[in-house]
């Protein structure tokens, strides 16, 4: 197949490009999450993301929350943004952090005004983004705008054998044309890390990631209780047939092809050696893991799932594939590209790529995905511990 | 054609099953996809889809290959044709 050069995508003042054209309520805080999302009910396509953080929180966990609030304003796939939270301080912080790209965004905060008087205000200039964010019109986009993130979910041995080589196979069909790429899950990768480090472009890299590694999995062995048999492999993965942390990890492994990865990232930090594969340090929980990818800038997300997870994302759209026949049978409004004859080998891998890379290209011209068609929008901050 | 089950790597042994189950005494056609060769086994057990089977007799501490990598550890021996999962193999990590 010859794959297209371009998409239609958001030209955005930075010179990134989206795939969507969200307007943005963001709550800097727990306590700010009703008048966001009162906000968000007055003006007719804006978004409220709701979370639970961003109160006594200090150090690196601090940092992380503004990483992630900062860069999820920031996304391509962003047109505009309010922010609100309950102090000047951290809201003007979030708002100066997300001007930097040059698009608009204003703070509100609710102190000495009280949640009533703080909607009227961020409403009327939502209503203003929303309305200017809708004259925008997609333009042709080289496919090398494409930032694509995965990561699997309620794994089975289906995603090792199909649905996640057939994500390598697009990695390694889309790597050349100049793509950013990101895979994450840490503590998945368990038991074929070392293989996993070999494949780093360089030797700093290559240790990188093994001090990563490393460090979450002395954390693991700290916090645990018991062998971990009750969450990894999780209920549902062993339900589909796989036994170990070692069999999903060389399954997860699978995704990014025979590429090399270029640098090794921190929670929701933007990759930035240019073009190629990123691996980022994330939990492998999904809605955590593609709420840091996004933070970080990619704006299309791909979502290998055997048993049928069903995560979605409030701005970067996540494209399910499946090789579980079972799946597509029960679970079908959640698959937006079914790969299960590679199972029944009337599909070969390079065709599943194929199909893939095409579903890719629809959505990143508009296309919605089943997650945006159910309301799939988990917004879910990554805390590292316990707030002050 | 048709597959019953799909084994990785030439170094694995054990395969996924990859039809809706198979049946104890099942002739099943097995094709291990790094060379594209074939190879068959009698099963010993009802084995459900993305479930795994023993392609050669293990006994407790064997390695079980999968990618042609270490996937964990016998617990329990296992015949020829039975199904491996949690009750017969455990992981190294953690």
């Amino acid at each position: 197949m010859e794959i297209p050069k371009s998409f239609l995508g958001y030209k955005r003042e930075n010179g990134r490009a989206g795939t969507r054209n969200h307007v943005i309520i963001l709550p800097v805080d727990d306590i700010s999450n009703a008048c966001a999302e009162a906000v968000a009910n007055n003006i007719k396509g804006t978004i409220a993301l709701p979370h639970s953080y961003g109160r006594l929180q200090f150090g690196a966990d601090l940092e992380l929350h503004f990483r992630t609030m900062i860069g999820t304003g920031s996304n391509p796939n962003v047109a505009a943004v309010i922010v609100i939270g309950i102090e000047p301080k951290w809201t003007k912080r979030i708002v100066d952090g997300i001007a930097k790209t040059g698009k608009p965004v204003e703070g509100f905060h609710i102190e000495r005004t009280g949640d009533i008087g703080t909607v009227m205000k961020a409403s009327k200039k939502a209503q203003e983004f929303v309305m200017w964010a809708s004259e925008k019109q997609r333009e042709e986009c080289p496919i090398s705008d494409l930032w694509i993130s995965v990561k699997c979910g309620e794994s089975d041995t289906t995603s090792g054998l199909a649905s996640n080589p057939t994500v390598g196979n697009l990695m390694d069909k889309l790597e050349p044309l100049g793509v950013h790429l990101c895979f994450g899950e840490t503590s998945e990768l368990t038991g074929a890390e070392k293989v996993c480090a070999t494949r780093g472009a360089t030797k700093e890299a290559s240790d990188k990631f093994m001090k990563t590694w490393s460090a979450y999995n002395d954390f693991i062995l700290k916090e645990a209780t018991d062998d971990l048999s009750e969450s990894q492999p999780t209920a549902g993965n062993i339900a589909g047939g796989l036994t170990t942390i070692e069999e999903k990890a060389f399954g997860n492994f699978q995704k990014i092809g025979n590429c090399k990865f270029v640098d090794v990232l921190e929670p929701a930090e933007e990759p930035k050696k240019g073009k190629g594969l990123y691996f980022m340090d994330t939990s492998s929980a999904a809605a955590e893991c593609v709420t840091l990818q996004a933070a970080a800038g990619f704006n299309i997300h791909l979502f290998p799932t055997g048993q049928g997870n069903i995560v979605g994302n409030p701005i970067e759209p996540v494209i399910k594939l499946t090789a579980n026949p079972l799946t597509v049978k029960s679970m079908g409004e959640h698959i937006d590209c079914d790969v299960s004859k590679i199972l029944s080998r009337e599909m070969n891998l390079s065709d599943a790529g194929d199909e893939l890379i095409k579903t890719t290209l629809k959505v990143a011209n508009g296309r919605l995905t089943c997650a945006e068609a159910l309301g799939h929008r988990e917004f879910v901050m990554t805390k590292l511990y316990r707030s002050a | 054609m048709s597959t019953d089950i799909i084994i990785h790597d030439k170094k694995d042994n054990v395969g996924v099953v990859v039809i809706e189950k198979i049946t104890p005494k099942q002739d099943c056609k097995c094709w291990i996809m790094e060379n594209d060769s074939s190879v068959n086994i009698q099963s010993a057990d009802e084995i459900p889809l993305g479930h795994k089977i023993a392609m050669i007799d293990l006994k407790e501490g064997d390695t079980i290959l999968k990618y042609g990598h270490d996937i964990g550890k016998v617990v329990k021996a296992i015949k020829k044709g039975q199904h491996v999962h949690v009750h017969n193999v455990k992981t190294k990590k953690w």
